[in-house]
């Protein structure tokens, strides 16, 4: 591959991590002599990101245009009809993000560029790419193919490559001027909602233990509390806790809740699901207690339990408590 | 309102023992229970309440083999008007893509308000499917809907972004939303409530119906391909604590008093 283009997101004036990812894997993919490609899509104030993004990139194409200050798919898709007549390329690369997945798989459908999803690695092979996506939340990797394209599409998760040590080249900048044309009121922006606020900031915590799907019931929950009591730390939680309101919100750890580093994570019940690693792989040492020797959870913790929780807590809440007195 | 719901059956499989079949393509799924995708049962809920407060019709539609009338009867259990069941030989091997071609073709000669799907399947997990489908509708979509509220033709929904940060748009009817789970709290479906449904026709649709060649769909239509599975490599994966139940326990008190772990 020579060119790989790679859709810059940024969000309330910030170039989001996944973006350093994508170009750091794409200047490993293009080797020596090709081009790695920065587009970049934004309101002409937020051009003062570009420094952020030049030295990582060969080339940086910028759209600046008012329309173009949030990001809104029907304006994004109206600015690829003018990109993709400027740019050759043969891969695209956007994230397996709120973005993405809310963009890539119309771009790849309008203008019918072959195209996979939330790929954890890319691997170019003969001149050929093939990607590695996960199934069964993370039990099963494929290898997915490509049908043959002048370009190629792909979402790649958050994560799966470093965002940093990215190699400096000396970029110039592109820009496309004219407006973004094109009736965008069947969906419109209109702002962002903060997160709410709760009672315990889990992020503050040292220690933390965690609930998943595992512990079956609502009812279950004060078994968690009292072996956090006994430790001196919170409970938090999975998604599907708190999608099923056992938990706040505010206490769900991931992608889409809050990002955690305590000393100690306990993950109960928990699969270890991607999104869910994503809000806890920097803790100090995860100690996981599942019944599935295989849950994903295993592969980033320090210290694994093979049982039932039912049975874990209570004796190690016992014991916490003889050696506390 | 009419509203569509895509629902797919998927295999439970966090607590499974999964094995990769013969052909190094699929699973082995002769020993999985199956039920409806988790995001797509807070679809079927979200589409009961929007009917609850506009009234209308709700339409379920699966892709999939005689057993997917179970996931449709659930829905209608829990409060869908029709299911309809899109089947044939030649959808097999279909990706997001060539899914999206199948439903659309389906959808697009019935009346359609708003139509549902999942943010993403929990097997195949490509997240794709309806974003895709919205665009091959010509419709405007939002993906991660966390909340709905209806004006007139105008839609005002959340979308979930990153770190607990939520985004309001507003859609013009009709429209394609991917709901996220825990936007509501799907409704308890009774043995009851299945048996009412019972005897319920489903209709069944195959390509011709659907005015689908056999390029537009299965892996000629599809525009990715499962080369091989494989299991992801371990790494260093976690130390397992062994003994009897108190000797695990001593083994983590020591753990956790050397981490830090009790304050
Ligand atoms: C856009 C998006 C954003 C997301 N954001 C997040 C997020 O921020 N945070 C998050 O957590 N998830 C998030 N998810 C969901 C994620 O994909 C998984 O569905 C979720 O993390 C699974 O939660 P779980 O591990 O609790 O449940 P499951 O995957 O169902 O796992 C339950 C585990 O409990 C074990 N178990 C069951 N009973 C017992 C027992 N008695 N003793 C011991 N172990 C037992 C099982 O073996 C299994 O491994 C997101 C998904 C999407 C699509
Ligand atoms: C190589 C390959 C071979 C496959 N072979 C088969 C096969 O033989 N038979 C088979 O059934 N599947 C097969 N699949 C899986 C199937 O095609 C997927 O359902 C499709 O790729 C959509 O992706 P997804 O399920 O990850 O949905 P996502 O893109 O994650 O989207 C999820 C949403 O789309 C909707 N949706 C997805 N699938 C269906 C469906 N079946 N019916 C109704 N709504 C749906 C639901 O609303 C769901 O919430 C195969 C997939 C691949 C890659």
């Amino acid at each position: 591959m020579e060119k790989i283009a790679v859709l810059v997101e940024h969000r309330q004036d910030e170039v989001r991590d996944i973006t350093f990812e994508m170009l750091g894997k794409a200047h490993q993919l293009v080797g020596e002599g090709g081009e790695v490609i920065a587009l970049f899509l934004g309101d002409p104030s937020q051009k003062g990101l570009l420094d952020a993004i030049t030295p990582h990139a060969h080339r940086v194409i910028a759209y600046l245009d008012t329309n173009l200050k949030n990001f809104e798919p029907l304006r994004y898709q109206a600015a690829f009809s003018q990109i993709f007549e400027n740019v050759d390329c043969q891969l695209i690369l956007m994230g397996q993000t709120a973005f993405g997945m809310d963009l890539a798989p119309a771009v790849a459908a309008k203008w019918e560029i072959p195209f996979t999803s939330d790929v954890v690695d890319i691997e170019a092979s003969d001149g050929d790419l093939m990607a590695i996506r996960q199934m069964y939340s993370g039990k099963v990797n494929a290898k997915v193919s490509l049908k043959a394209g002048d370009k190629r599409l792909l979402t790649v998760r958050a994560g799966a490559f470093p965002a940093e040590d990215i190699p400096t080249v000396s970029g110039e900048v592109q820009e496309i001027t004219g407006a973004v044309e094109g009736d965008f009121s069947a969906r419109t922006f209109v702002e962002y909602l903060e997160a709410a606020v709760g009672d315990v900031d889990i992020t503050q915590a040292d220690i933390i233990v965690s609930v998943g799907r595992g512990i079956k019931d609502a009812d279950n929950i004060p078994i968690a509390e009292e072996l956090a009591n006994a430790l001196g730390g919170v409970v938090a939680c999975s998604r599907p806790v708190a999608d099923k309101k056992w938990l706040p919100k505010e206490r769900q750890v991931g992608t889409s809740g809050k990002t955690v580093k305590p000393k100690v994570y306990i993950a109960l019940g928990i699969s270890g699901a991607f999104q869910h690693q994503a809000g806890m792989k920097n803790a100090g040492t995860i100690i996981a207690v599942n019944k599935d020797p295989k849950a994903p959870i295993f592969g980033i913790a320090h210290y694994g339990i093979v049982d039932d929780l039912f049975k874990v807590v209570p004796a190690l809440t016992e014991k916490v408590k003889g050696i506390k007195g | 309102m009419d509203i569509i719901v895509c629902i797919k059956r998927v295999p439970e499989t966090a607590e499974a023992d999964l094995v990769i079949d013969g052909t190094k393509k699929a699973i082995e799924t002769d020993d999985l229970v199956y039920s409806i995708n988790e995001w797509d049962n807070y679809a079927v809920e979200a589409a009961i309440q929007l009917k609850e407060a506009e009234g209308g019709t709700i339409t379920v539609i699966s892709v999939g083999p005689e057993e997917n009338n179970e996931v449709l009867r659930r829905a209608l259990a829990m409060g869908a008007d029709e299911a309809i069941r899109l089947t044939d030989p030649a959808f097999e091997g279909s990706d997001a893509y060539a899914m999206a071609k199948v439903l659309a073709a389906a959808i697009k000669d019935m009346p359609h308000d708003l139509i549902l799907t999942g943010v993403q399947a929990d097997d195949d997990g490509f997240g794709a499917t309806g974003v895709a489908l919205a665009q091959m509708l010509g419709l405007p979509y939002a993906a991660l809907v966390t909340d709905i509220k209806k004006e007139g033709d105008t839609l005002t929904v959340h979308r979930e972004l990153e770190g607990g940060l939520e985004e309001v748009d507003t859609l013009k009817l009709p429209a394609l939303l991917t709901i996220q789970t825990g936007i509501n709290e799907p409704r308890y479906v009774s043995i009851m409530g299945i048996r009412r449904v019972a005897k319920k026709e489903i209709a069944a649709k195959g390509a011709a119906d659907l005015g689908l060649s056999e390029n537009d769909v299965g892996l000629n239509g599809s525009m990715s391909q499962i080369e091989e599975l494989f299991f992801p490599p371990v790494g260093e994966g976690a130390e397992i604590i062994e003994g009897t139940m108190d000797e695990k326990a001593e083994t983590l008190v020591k753990i956790l008093k050397e981490r830090g772990g009790i304050a």
